[in-house]
């Protein structure tokens, strides 16, 4: 075997280790969800084990799946198009219209991440409390369009910033108005770009987990509450933990294969690599 | 049918002034070029005409209308961008078609408008592409229809074809030359190619850093160019400068000292007094090989482009470049004699000031239209 051969071998060996790494857990999760309470806890952990929907029936008896899902949904997608509609104006006023400060600006923005989100908890909550946000699918919207608005601003402004000049400015000479311009021009010319920032934003507002459990209790808990639900009160029973969770990840689980694709096209477009 | 006036106007980005006051007048159906080095402010220049850059101060005015607050889509002119700033995600037909669309044109009247600007480009059989289906050629004919749809009052063009190679570059010129005649409408060109200037202009504007160096038809800056910047730009190969000393100077024309002799140049020598130097300009084509020449000179390079050889020789300090005929059949290291007629002499002052002609050159205030006419009267 050549050196190029054999180094082609390692590296997919590595590949697929690693891959393996990532998948073991979530593969073991829905395993587990398929066994009994015994066998999930059982020391060595049994591979071969005959397949039981008992943490299944149990979950769906005991929570109203379906409305958790659907406030993930509307929480996640709704928060996506907010932080969408604010940050388009923003990246395009940053990307076309720079001063001095657009740098600056930005990389703020981008500090705020930093912050642990536990830091603002009391301030938040109790502002929540008081507009009577708490326990709504608008509050839950809010706070996630605000988290994610510094990533999705930073990845706008890198696709709109590879638009050349030109274009639009050609397109100001064929007689279009600021906002033609955005929706004739930009928008169609980033939409690779704007629909994986898109998909990366509802993906982390589907799995984030913090604010749902601290500002939501029952009427806008989303899935990642559901999971919680499981793990409190009676001590841990993994088979069904593990299905509940095998059920929160399933639906952006799916979503993400299909439109994976488009992910990696947009996140290898721009500056984001 | 639109003239374009520029009073006075000055871009200033950030305390640095690229556009230092400029005065222009371009007439209807004119065809001028702005030219001039990189960074001379010409394409800044274009870009405050179409709006696209705001103007410190001075006044832009349109058919005697001041338009330095109209926005870009108001100001009824269309540009051609270097680039060609094709929408990547439009066909060639809504491409061209976009300006009527924005103008909530009825969509028959459009594909009207943009069928006959793309019968004159001969377009027709691209309409349903996308720009990164055509070829460079392609993309620009596109641009320009895209202009000729909005039916401006102005086209600006912004060196369209310096993305092009130089077969298409040549075709293009022709093509733009011919486009002119049929549209007979007001184009303002940016180039830093004097032969693109040279070859389509009906006026000539040369810039340097952010001034006006001299306006005038190709002709007048060929022959008569008004300082040594505009004798060097225009004109290909370069003008041949060398320092000579001045041994009588009239208003009847100087008489400067050469290595083989003196001799006499018909300009304007007032306020010239013998003993005073001045730089003598003369073009490489109008040098010729002489073997009773009072020039000398070394061959350093010889470039043969089949009907014409340039010959770059050197005599001490000096250096000059001599266009001959195409079969010369001299070699590099051969001592030749050259000669020149001093009627095709220029003289420059210190500062670069050229000193007036005594006699102007007869085709010097022919204009394009008078150009066509004798040139059809001609073919008759």
């Amino acid at each position: 075997m050549n050196p190029t051969m054999t180094k082609k071998l390692l590296l997919t060996l590595l590949a697929w280790g690693i891959a393996l790494i990532v998948f073991f857990p979530i593969f073991w999760m829905v395993l587990t969800g398929f066994k009994t309470e015994g066998e999930a806890v059982a020391t060595p952990p049994s591979l071969f084990f005959e397949p039981t929907l008992a943490g299944y029936n149990e979950v769906m008896a005991r929570a109203d799946y379906l409305k958790f899902a659907l406030n993930s949904i509307v929480i996640s997608f709704g928060s996506t198009l907010l932080a969408l509609i604010v940050a388009i104006p923003s990246a395009y006023s940053m990307a076309f219209l720079p001063t001095k400060r657009t740098q600056g600006t930005l990389l703020w923005m981008l500090s705020t991440k930093m912050l642990p989100p536990v830091g603002v908890l009391m301030p938040v909550y109790l502002l929540f409390r008081d507009m009577g946000l708490l326990d709504s699918q608008l509050g839950l919207t809010i706070v996630y369009m605000l988290m994610n608005l510094p990533i999705v601003v930073w990845m706008l402004y890198t696709f709109f910033k590879d638009i050349p000049k030109d274009i639009l400015e050609a397109g100001r000479m064929d007689g279009a108005g600021t906002l033609q311009e955005v929706l004739y021009l930009l928008l169609p010319l980033t939409l690779p770009g704007i629909a994986s920032t898109g998909l990366l934003s509802v993906i982390l507002s589907w799995n984030e987990a913090f604010w749902s459990l601290n500002l939501t209790t029952s009427d806008a808990a989303p899935l990642t509450a559901f999971i919680a639900s499981f793990s409190s009160p009676e001590g841990l029973f993994w088979a069904k933990l593990s299905a509940a969770s095998t059920l929160a990840i399933a639906p952006i689980l799916i979503f993400g294969w299909m439109t994976q694709k488009q992910m990696v096209r947009g996140l290898t477009f721009g500056a984001v690599k | 049918m639109a003239t374009l006036q520029l009073n006075n106007i000055v871009k200033d980005f950030g305390g640095t002034q690229v556009i230092k006051g400029v005065d222009l007048e371009v007439k209807d159906r004119e065809f001028v070029v702005f030219v001039g080095p990189s960074g001379c402010g010409k394409s800044t220049l274009m870009r405050m005409i179409a709006g696209l850059e705001s103007t410190t101060s001075g006044d832009i005015s349109i058919d005697g209308q001041r338009i330095n607050d109209v926005g870009p889509a108001d100001r009824g002119l269309a540009m051609v961008f270097q680039s060609y700033a094709l929408y990547p995600h439009m066909t060639v037909e809504d491409n061209m078609g976009f300006s009527l669309r924005l103008a909530k044109v009825k969509k028959a009247e459009r594909r009207e408008k943009v069928l006959a600007a793309a019968r004159i480009l001969q377009l027709e059989p691209l309409l349903d592409r996308k720009p990164r289906a055509l070829s460079g050629g392609q993309r620009q004919r596109v641009a320009i229809g895209r202009a000729i749809v909005r039916n401006p009052s102005i086209f600006l063009f912004d060196e369209p074809l310096s993305n092009l190679d130089a077969a298409l570059r040549v075709q293009m010129r022709i093509e733009l030359a011919r486009l002119h005649e049929e549209l007979d409408a007001t184009m303002i060109y940016v180039t830093h190619d004097q032969i693109e200037a040279m070859t389509m202009a009906d006026k000539i504007v040369v810039l340097q850093d952010g001034l006006v160096e001299q306006i005038g038809s190709p002709m007048e800056l060929y022959h008569h160019p008004c300082n040594r910047f505009v004798a060097g730009f225009i004109g290909s190969p370069k003008m041949n400068f060398l320092d000579v000393e001045v041994r009588e100077a009239s208003s009847e024309g100087i008489d400067v000292a050469l290595p083989g002799g003196d001799c006499r140049v018909p300009v304007d020598g007032s306020g010239i007094s013998a003993g005073d130097t001045l730089t003598l300009g003369i073009r490489p084509e109008h040098l010729k090989l002489d073997d009773e020449g009072p020039l000398t000179g070394k061959i350093v390079v010889i470039e043969r482009l089949g009907g014409v050889t340039s010959l770059y020789l050197e005599h001490g300090d000096s250096e000059w470049i001599l266009v001959a005929d195409g079969d010369v059949a001299h070699r590099v290291h051969d001592q030749v004699r050259f000669s020149f007629d001093p009627t095709c002499g220029h003289l420059f002052k210190g500062d670069g000031e050229a000193l007036n002609h005594l006699h102007r050159h007869p085709l010097v205030d022919i204009d394009r239209k008078q150009n066509r006419v004798s040139s059809a009267s001609d073919g008759q």
